[in-house]
């Protein structure tokens, strides 16, 4: 198949940035999304181009790294999967396929494609762990944990930190990650220890880092590529609602 | 903005049940019209409860209207940079028009408190005649009145549909289960409510409240 491009060329930070277009031929529909990306770096590196530059690691859809918006789609139009693991069977010969980073003031262009998703960093470290000693895995009955419990805190868990959500929200917010966070760790016995204080801490420095506010609109689990439900967004709320009222000032429960 | 809202659904539910006393007639709407200035009455007097309402439901529409604004303008300032392509709606059409549809619905309530409050926009406009204010503000040659009317009411239908379902969620809506039975009571609500308020000036338009 051949494809037009329209990629967004940054070359750092401080450059303004624009669409450039590319015209990649002989595209096979068997290649992931980012194979083709790979086909039309090295004809770029061969014509002494630039390449376009985008992240990406497992290339098996579990690490969260990839991730643009494929024609204002975060991931691309493929629910429930990641850049990587998409495939140009999903578009048509002759396509023009949009590429961009994306958008968000917390999540600053590094180049072209790449965007600093260290503020995620900034949200975990400010509540998104567990100071109970770990080590070799315990007796798995030794703490029982309910069943209903154990799936809801495991469908968070899936949260690989790609940031679609943030890209797919109209208000730039975060808050399906932060949610899927505090979700996994508040639903576990081994969570509760700091479960009040996490939460607060957590939105605040979600909050803080740039994001917008959650209107509930629903666009960030329509675009997760792992299918983190929007009720996670209800059980931080309730949370933090229990946070800032009756267990105001207990670090958890 | 769940609290403010629910302030005046509250509201509009009463709002709605009062219109609906014009299907009883011409004097139990005018009485009713009038109790409303009595309520509270002998412990307060004249239209005082009428008045502490009104501050009540001011407030909750500028708390509505401050929180909407401060949340509009951190999404604004969340990205700075918008996307060439943007992809259609992917999640709920309701909630991407919130914003917009607010600013719609409050240029309405601001026509609508000029028309059948103060009466300066209805053709009779004496506020001793509710009845009869009503009866000649949907007459059949004001067809544009009920469009407006209808379309006001539509847009807060949508309004309400994603609203309820908000409100349930920030105040810790948890559960899938929970959040599916929340999304259908408030499209439910958000559909009664509406056929509510449409059913009047339709009845006045075809002539069964007349």
């Amino acid at each position: 198949m051949n494809l037009t491009l329209r990629i967004w060329r940054q070359s750092g930070p401080e450059d303004k940035g624009r669409m450039v277009t590319y015209q990649v031929d002989d595209v096979s529909p068997d290649m992931s999304f980012l194979e083709m990306l790979d086909v039309l770096n090295e004809r770029l590196i061969l014509a002494g181009e630039d390449p376009v530059a985008f992240d990406h690691d497992c290339r098996e859809g579990i690490c969260g790294m990839c991730g643009m918006m494929i024609n204002g789609q975060a991931h691309g139009p493929q629910r429930g999967t990641t850049a990587c693991q998409l495939h140009m069977r999903q578009f048509s010969d002759g396509d023009t396929i949009d590429i961009e980073p994306w958008r968000a003031r917390a999540f600053p262009v590094i180049k072209d494609l790449v965007v600093n998703r260290g503020a995620f960093d900034t949200i975990i470290a400010a509540g998104g762990y567990i100071t109970a000693p770990t080590g070799s895995a315990p007796e798995a009955h030794s703490v029982p944990v309910a069943k209903a419990n154990a799936d809801a805190a495991f469908e968070a868990a899936a949260c690989i930190g790609c940031g679609a959500c943030v890209a797919a929200c109209p208000n730039g917010s975060g808050m399906l990650f932060t949610a899927a966070k505090v979700t996994q760790l508040s639903l576990l016995p081994q969570g509760q220890p700091e479960r009040y204080t996490r939460v607060i801490g957590m939105v605040d420095a979600h909050d803080e880092a740039g994001f917008g506010g959650c209107t509930n609109a629903g666009e960030c689990t329509v675009a997760c590529p792992k299918g983190i439900p929007l009720n996670t967004i209800g059980r931080l709320n309730r949370d933090y609602l229990t946070a800032t009222t009756k267990a105001a000032g207990k670090p958890g429960s | 903005m769940a609290v403010t809202g629910i302030i005046l659904v509250l509201f509009l539910i009463a709002h709605m049940l009062g219109n609906l006393k014009s299907f009883a007639g011409q004097t139990a709407f005018d009485h009713y019209a009038h109790w409303l200035r009595d309520i509270g009455k002998p412990l307060l007097p004249g239209v005082w409860f009428l008045w502490i309402l009104r501050g009540v439901l001011t407030v909750a529409v500028i708390g509505h209207i401050a929180a909407a604004t401060a949340l509009a303008m951190r999404a604004r300032a969340a990205r700075p940079v918008r996307y060439a392509h943007r992809a259609k709606v992917q999640g709920s059409y309701a909630a991407r028009t919130m914003r917009w549809g607010g600013v719609i619905i409050l240029l309405f309530v601001i026509y609508h408190l000029l028309d059948l409050t103060t009466g300066h926009l209805n053709p009779v406009g004496d506020p001793s005649k509710p009845y009869g204010n009503l009866v000649a503000d949907f007459a059949p040659e004001r067809w544009y009145v009920t469009l407006f009317y209808t379309l006001a009411i539509l847009a807060i239908g949508f309004h309400l549909r994603h609203g309820a379902f908000s409100a349930f969620r920030s105040l810790g809506q948890q559960t899938p289960r929970g959040e599916r039975r929340a999304r259908v009571a408030a499209l439910v609500f958000a559909v009664a409510l509406c056929a509510g308020y449409l059913v009047v000036p339709f009845a006045v338009l075809t002539g069964l409240v007349s």
